[in-house]
């Protein structure tokens, strides 16, 4: 019984990321680019708003991961193949897992099931609605200069930009990794040796 | 058509970036709030690759710009989520409204 409900919700969810795509194929022109970026879109957009709004954070932190594979999907149709890599590789394999470890180390049994939202929960929707119409108002009314066809990126020239133009921001962030990791098991470490062994 | 278009990409990453914003400043959860965190760098980047993708003088480096983002995001994600446990473990809850020793 429970399974086909599993199902049935399954099926609902893939109507609603396959439907707005469909549709777009069939009124607006039939460009296959077009449906696959608003079946993308419409995956990451669902996804995200259920990181934001389930109850159950371990059905959030699954649901980012959704998001980030959507998003990936998004880079590759913008022509930059290597970033779609490297968000897999960094979002879904790093720190997706660390963010369910660390949901896993860190819920209690009761739970903070019913208490999702802050009190203001309200007026943050109100702001987040704002915010995306002032952003989007902002970006259809600019006149973008020089703006051309989709480019894709070829990984050869990108390497030698990054070894070459970006060498010392690249060194930078190498040794803000390293501070970062020595910053996290420092953080994380218990302080006292004998509250390990007493667990 | 809409995939060739700048302003669809913008206006995607805007609304990512808003589900973000909702995210942090409703939810009661760190660890929730740090998601959302995620979620509005992964809006950013969505643009600044999508700048990148778009505009000539700005070929290669809206892609170098967003691996970078990606190991700030890294280094950010570590350092917070140690931070959510190290505080679990004094004060036994997740839950940011309660982290209210520095105003009794």
């Amino acid at each position: 019984m429970r399974a086909w409900l599993y199902l049935l919700a399954g099926a609902i969810a893939v109507g609603i990321v396959t439907t707005p795509a469909i549709l777009v194929f069939i009124f607006g022109g039939q460009h296959i680019d077009d449906s696959l970026l608003i079946a993308f879109a419409t995956l990451m957009l669902a996804a995200g708003i259920a990181v934001v709004t389930m109850r159950d954070i371990i059905r959030c932190g699954l649901a980012m991961i959704v998001c980030f594979i959507a998003l990936a999907g998004i880079y590759v149709q913008l022509g930059a193949p290597l970033v779609a890599a490297a968000q897999v590789i960094v979002y879904i394999g790093a720190i997706s897992v660390l963010v369910l470890f660390a949901i896993m180390l860190t819920q209690t049994k009761s739970g903070s099931s019913r208490l999702t939202f802050q009190t203001q929960a309200r007026w943050a929707g109100v702001a987040a609605v704002i915010l995306f119409l002032l952003i989007s108002l902002g970006v259809i009314g600019t006149n973008w200069p020089d703006v051309n066809a989709r480019m894709h990126v070829v990984t050869e020239t990108l390497a030698a930009v990054l070894f070459h133009d970006y060498v010392l921001p690249f060194e930078v962030v190498s040794v803000l990794l390293l501070a970062a990791v020595i910053g996290g098991v420092f953080l994380a470490k218990r302080e006292d040796p004998s509250e390990e062994t007493l667990q | 058509m809409m995939s060739d278009d700048l302003t669809t990409y913008l206006v995607l990453s805007g609304a990512l970036f808003a589900i973000g914003t909702f995210g942090f400043l409703a939810r009661r959860n760190a660890i929730s709030m740090l998601m959302s965190i995620e979620l509005m760098l992964n809006a950013v980047n969505l643009s600044i690759v999508a700048f990148g993708a778009f505009i000539p003088g700005l070929q290669n480096r809206g892609a170098v710009i967003a691996l970078m983002v990606m190991a700030v995001a890294a280094a950010e994600a570590t350092v917070g989520l140690a931070i959510v446990i190290a505080i679990y473990r004094n004060r036994k809850t997740p839950l940011v409204d309660e982290y209210d020793a520095m105003r009794r």
